[in-house]
């Protein structure tokens, strides 16, 4: 079935995480507004990735890893023709001009720079094509995803961590009554004085993000530092944190041969309709 | 004395919770629909503002009404009030809108907040070809493996008395426990 969506919904991490979990074959194709990635996995690894506007032939990737000259990468460009990258690899190995691991390694370090990049995007549409494998004149190789994904991870870290302490950003914020603070002679950035002059109980979080030209991360970034410093509060709806009676509760003054029965009976009508 | 019991519906925009209570309700869904006016929610044409109300007549002493919550993030406030005595939950998630998987997580964590009872989560829309995989949507939603997450289709009644009788079968463990 299709895998597709924007990652302004749906992170980079959370892609490789999930072709790695379920070991997914194919080609992921994440597109910005600029540019277009293509990576490619085999059995939920890394095998390949090339990104538009950017030499992905392996004469260029050993080029920019300064494993060839640029007089040898000239002669390559110029004299090569057509030749793929499997057979110029071979023939760069056996002539004695580089050796097998300085080519696997400046593919792997071209292909971590890619996704490193994408890790970035924070917008882009994607689509993952089921078996789609990597051009087939292409040196595939095979990488765990894992630590890709911890550097990955620690930034969704950050963004789920903040999300977490301030889960709703309709709320507003209030100083606190702290005597002896003088706010001004705090040593605050920039960002964080913008939010700071908006702050007001009418104003909610997400109006101040606005006003300050602020993404959800920064402004969450500032208002958590604010919090943890103790200089504001947030000012929750009446009511929020009430609890509601659970299950238990909602069926209380029945034994539970009776509640047995209730549920019973619902399955047994819910199944004849 | 006639007894009644209640589900509750909830999930993000336009996921199919209105369709789903049609679907198996005996009379006609009691919904205050209203054109939407916002930007971002023109997908459909009108959205439930108040609630959807359904109705199940068990037998003469037991009647399960199924009610929706409103679908647009400002009447949250009746999420609340929508849950008080509910036997359990559905959070219906629209395969085909990974953008709202974030937020079905938020409404799912919000629900458990408000009334440790039951639930399960509905992979709805699994009929259309752009669906996403259950599996990989459990990924997305970061659900425990031992959370039900069903495929459904809100109108195939046959996939929504599933969804219902699978909540059911966890109250009654629960109530069993």
């Amino acid at each position: 079935m299709a895998l597709k969506g924007n990652l302004r919904d749906f992170t980079i991490t959370q892609l490789l995480n999930l072709v790695n979990l379920a070991k997914k074959t194919g080609t992921l194709v994440v597109e910005s507004a600029s540019q277009a990635a293509r990576i490619t996995f085999r059995e939920g690894k890394l095998a390949y990735a090339e990104i538009s506007n950017e030499d992905s032939r392996l004469g260029a990737i050993l080029h920019k890893a300064n494993v060839l000259t640029p007089a040898q990468y000239r002669t390559i460009s110029q004299r090569a023709g057509n030749i793929s990258d499997k057979e110029l690899g071979l023939l760069l190995i056996n002539s004695g001009h580089v050796t097998q691991r300085d080519v696997i390694t400046s593919l792997q370090n071209h292909f971590l720079d890619i996704l490193q990049r994408l890790f970035n995007w924070d917008e882009g549409q994607f689509y993952f094509n089921n078996g789609e494998a990597l051009p087939p004149d292409r040196i595939p190789i095979r990488m765990d995803l894992e630590n890709i994904i911890i550097e990955g991870s620690r930034r969704l870290r950050e963004w789920e961590q903040l999300q977490d302490e301030l889960p709703n950003l309709d709320l507003a914020l209030k100083f606190t009554d702290r005597p002896g603070v003088n706010i001004q002679k705090l040593n605050m950035s920039v960002e964080e004085w913008k939010v700071v002059s908006y702050i007001n109980p009418k104003n909610s979080i997400r109006q101040i993000a606005k006003a300050s030209r602020m993404s959800d991360l920064e402004i969450r970034r500032v208002v958590y530092s604010l919090l943890q410093a103790g200089l504001v509060e947030l000012v929750r709806p009446e009511g929020i944190e009430q609890s509601l009676p659970g299950l238990e509760q909602t069926l209380a003054g029945k034994s539970k041969e009776e509640q047995k029965n209730l549920v019973n009976r619902l399955i047994g009508r819910i199944r004849s309709l | 004395m006639m007894q009644t019991v209640k589900m509750v519906v909830t999930g993000p925009f336009n996921s199919g919770k209105t369709e789903f209570i049609q679907t198996v309700s005996e009379i006609d869904v009691v919904s205050t629909e209203r054109k939407i006016t916002a930007e971002a929610e023109k997908i459909k044409e009108s959205t439930t503002v108040a609630m959807d109300f359904g109705r199940i007549t068990v037998d003469d002493e037991l009647v399960l009404y199924l009610f929706g919550t409103p679908g647009q993030k400002r009447f949250d406030f009746m999420w609340e009030i929508l849950s008080e005595g509910m036997l359990g939950f559905i959070v219906m998630v629209d395969s085909t809108r990974p953008e709202t998987f974030r937020e079905a997580r938020t409404i799912l964590e919000t629900f458990r907040a408000y009334a440790p009872t039951p639930y399960v989560v509905a992979a709805n829309k699994q009929d259309k070809p752009d669906a996403w995989d259950v599996e990989d949507m459990r990924i997305a939603l970061r659900l425990d493996k031992n959370i039900p997450l069903l495929p459904a289709v809100a109108r195939d009644k046959e996939s929504v008395k599933t969804v219902l009788i699978e909540l059911l079968q966890i109250i009654m463990r629960e109530i069993s426990k």
